[in-house]
């Protein structure tokens, strides 16, 4: 039951990330939209890491493995993009 | 199938040389300390292609000796090996091109540059020689970080633009495919391919996530209509890594879309392979059209370079046997993946020199070129020839073999988009050949007679696929079907 409802949680965040994603001019916004698209995949690999537990594991490690490497690229992703953001909306300079 | 450690090394040893650059930044000019390590991983590439062509199987090694599906194997088959030659042959061209003299860049900028260079080529090797689903997802986010800073080098305000609006691509790309990947662990509990390969079935949760992984690549191969990024970064981007960028990077994704749909889930032509390639089809004709209007040379072969990988997508409905590695339009693809990287590596690195010489880029104004820099200006001909599809080159073998697919399949409208392409590449070819052929004695800077002889390598590497035009049938079948790593031998 409650994997359903995480599960369907996580559609929902993907579904509004990628409307965000297409609709909003400008980048800090799709920035946002990108990590709320994330947030929504990260659950989805939660419920099927939770699956698992229907066969009398306490949870499948594979896709926990998997999120902690697409964080931590998403956090690496997120940073390089303010960090271009940063450069862009300061004053111009000399590089 | 052969166990070896080569694959290994091969990702391991640009790595190596990444952090030799970081240790000795202080003392030692990059280039030097880049070059070994270039020759090294040329050296891996060449004697994979030596051994996988000698032994007809493919290399494979399990790392940590653990076994998928919880192991992951690293598998340089017949076309992983025949992209790593390219990678190689490429990167080694524009490494010779890029090595100036200690005056110009920043030393801040060339040492990026040179270790951007090691890291993309680390990240391509495992592209091309990666198994599961997880592991390409590895090498893309190694891939999409390297191209991002390569394009965001020069530090303009453009150039930064330019970057951003790929990384927001790029990002967009790996969400999509990293939820596809979620969806196929949560339906099968494998990530392997060769595994994926004996259990998939053709059902509405494969296919969904098998649509989010193809759109999350496409954005990433910058496939028409999500190409918009691609102009700009490439066309920004310094002149080196610019051909990188070109004739490289954009063909990972694309190996790993093609990997998919003939490894994962070969299914009989189809619409998902019609939907491709009618996207590819409205690249070549769209793309071409709006390079003709270029007025900057980079920014035209650019354009080229999304009408070129329009053509990559025609392959798809054109493998209709059991076994696409061998139909004629496998090879064809492959062969056009190929001549089209070395004649782009050619023509991007040909428009810097040209830029260094006059301090332009502008088509209109190249006039006189051709008496001040003759072997340039003959390795752009050269590369444009292939591009165009003119016999005797790779381009021509590859839209040969394309076209004759086209007209067995019955899919005549691939046909006409194939010659109406090559005829609309000639227009754009022609059009910056002519007006550097015409009269005109601009002031010109000199350019070293090493840089261009580079250049000129990639091109008549370009052209001698199209001399060599059987060998690859039976190297790009090697290794396939793909077969499950049942013990360690």
């Amino acid at each position: 039951m409650s994997a359903t409802l995480f599960g369907l949680a996580g559609a929902a965040l993907v579904g509004i990330g990628l409307f965000g994603l297409i609709v909003h001019p400008t980048a800090l916004r799709k920035l946002l939209a990108f990590n709320l698209v994330g947030a929504g995949v990260f659950l989805v690999f939660g419920v099927v890491a939770r699956r698992a537990a229907a066969a009398g594991l306490a949870g499948d490690p594979v896709p926990q493995a998997i999120v902690i490497t697409g964080i931590v690229v998403a956090f690496a992703a997120t940073a390089l993009a303010a960090t271009l953001l940063a450069r862009l909306s300061g004053p111009e300079e000399e590089p | 199938m052969m166990v070896s450690l080569l694959p290994v090394w091969a990702v391991l040893t640009p790595v190596l040389g990444l952090c030799a650059l970081l240790l000795c930044e202080r003392w030692i000019r990059p280039e030097r300390v880049a070059a070994p390590f270039v020759g090294l991983s040329l050296y891996l590439s060449l004697s994979m292609t030596y051994q996988v062509m000698t032994s007809q199987a493919p290399l494979v090694y399990a790392l940590g000796g653990w076994l998928p599906p919880l192991g992951l194997t690293l598998r340089a088959d017949g076309v992983g090996v025949f992209l790593m030659t390219l990678t190689a042959l490429v990167m080694t061209g524009v490494a010779v091109c890029a090595w100036t003299p200690s005056e110009g860049a920043s030393s801040r900028g060339r040492f990026s540059f040179w270790a951007l260079l090691l890291a993309l080529w680390s990240a391509l090797n495992l592209a091309f020689t990666a198994q599961d689903l997880f592991n390409f997802f590895v090498a893309l986010e190694m891939l999409s970080f390297a191209a991002v800073a390569l394009v965001a080098l020069d530090g303009t305000r453009g150039a930064l633009v330019a970057a951003l609006r790929y990384l927001l691509f790029a990002l967009a790309g790996s969400i999509l495919y990293l939820l596809g990947v979620g969806l196929i662990y949560g339906r099968y509990a494998v990530l392997d391919l060769a595994g994926l390969r004996e259990i998939a079935q053709p059902d509405t949760v494969t296919l969904a996530a098998l649509a989010l992984m193809t759109v999350g690549l496409m954005a990433k191969t910058a496939l028409f209509p999500l190409h918009l990024w691609l102009p700009p970064a490439h066309a920004g981007a310094p002149a080196p890594a610019s051909a990188m960028l070109s004739a490289l990077v954009v063909k990972a994704p694309f190996l790993i879309i093609l990997r998919l749909w003939v490894d994962l889930l070969p299914l009989p032509a189809a619409a998902p392979q019609q939907i491709m390639a009618g996207l590819g089809a409205a690249a070549i004709l769209v793309c071409s059209v709006i390079a003709l209007r270029q007025q900057r040379l980079k920014l035209m072969i650019a354009y080229s370079t999304l009408a070129q990988v329009g053509y990559l997508f025609l392959m798809f409905p054109l493998m209709p046997g059991p076994a696409p590695w061998q139909d004629i339009g496998w090879t064809g693809g492959l062969l056009q993946l190929a001549s089209h990287g070395f004649a782009k590596a050619a023509m991007f690195l040909a428009a810097g020199l040209i830029y260094e010489a006059l301090g332009h880029d502008r088509v209109a104004e190249l006039g006189g070129l051709a008496r001040r820099q003759p072997v340039t200006l003959a390795a752009f001909a050269i590369a444009g020839l292939s591009l165009m599809g003119l016999p005797p080159s790779g381009g021509f073998i590859a839209k040969l073999l394309l076209l004759t697919a086209a007209v067995e399949a019955g899919a005549w409208w691939i046909a006409a988009v194939i010659l109406a392409g090559g005829i609309l590449a000639a227009f754009y070819v022609f059009r910056a050949l002519g007006h550097a052929l015409a009269d005109g004695d601009p002031p010109v800077a000199p350019v070293a007679l090493y840089r261009q002889g580079a250049v000129l390598a990639l091109a008549l590497c370009a052209l001698a696929i199209g001399f060599v035009p059987l060998r690859p049938f039976a190297l790009l079948a090697i290794g396939r079907p793909l077969e499950a790593l049942e013990a360690l031998p």
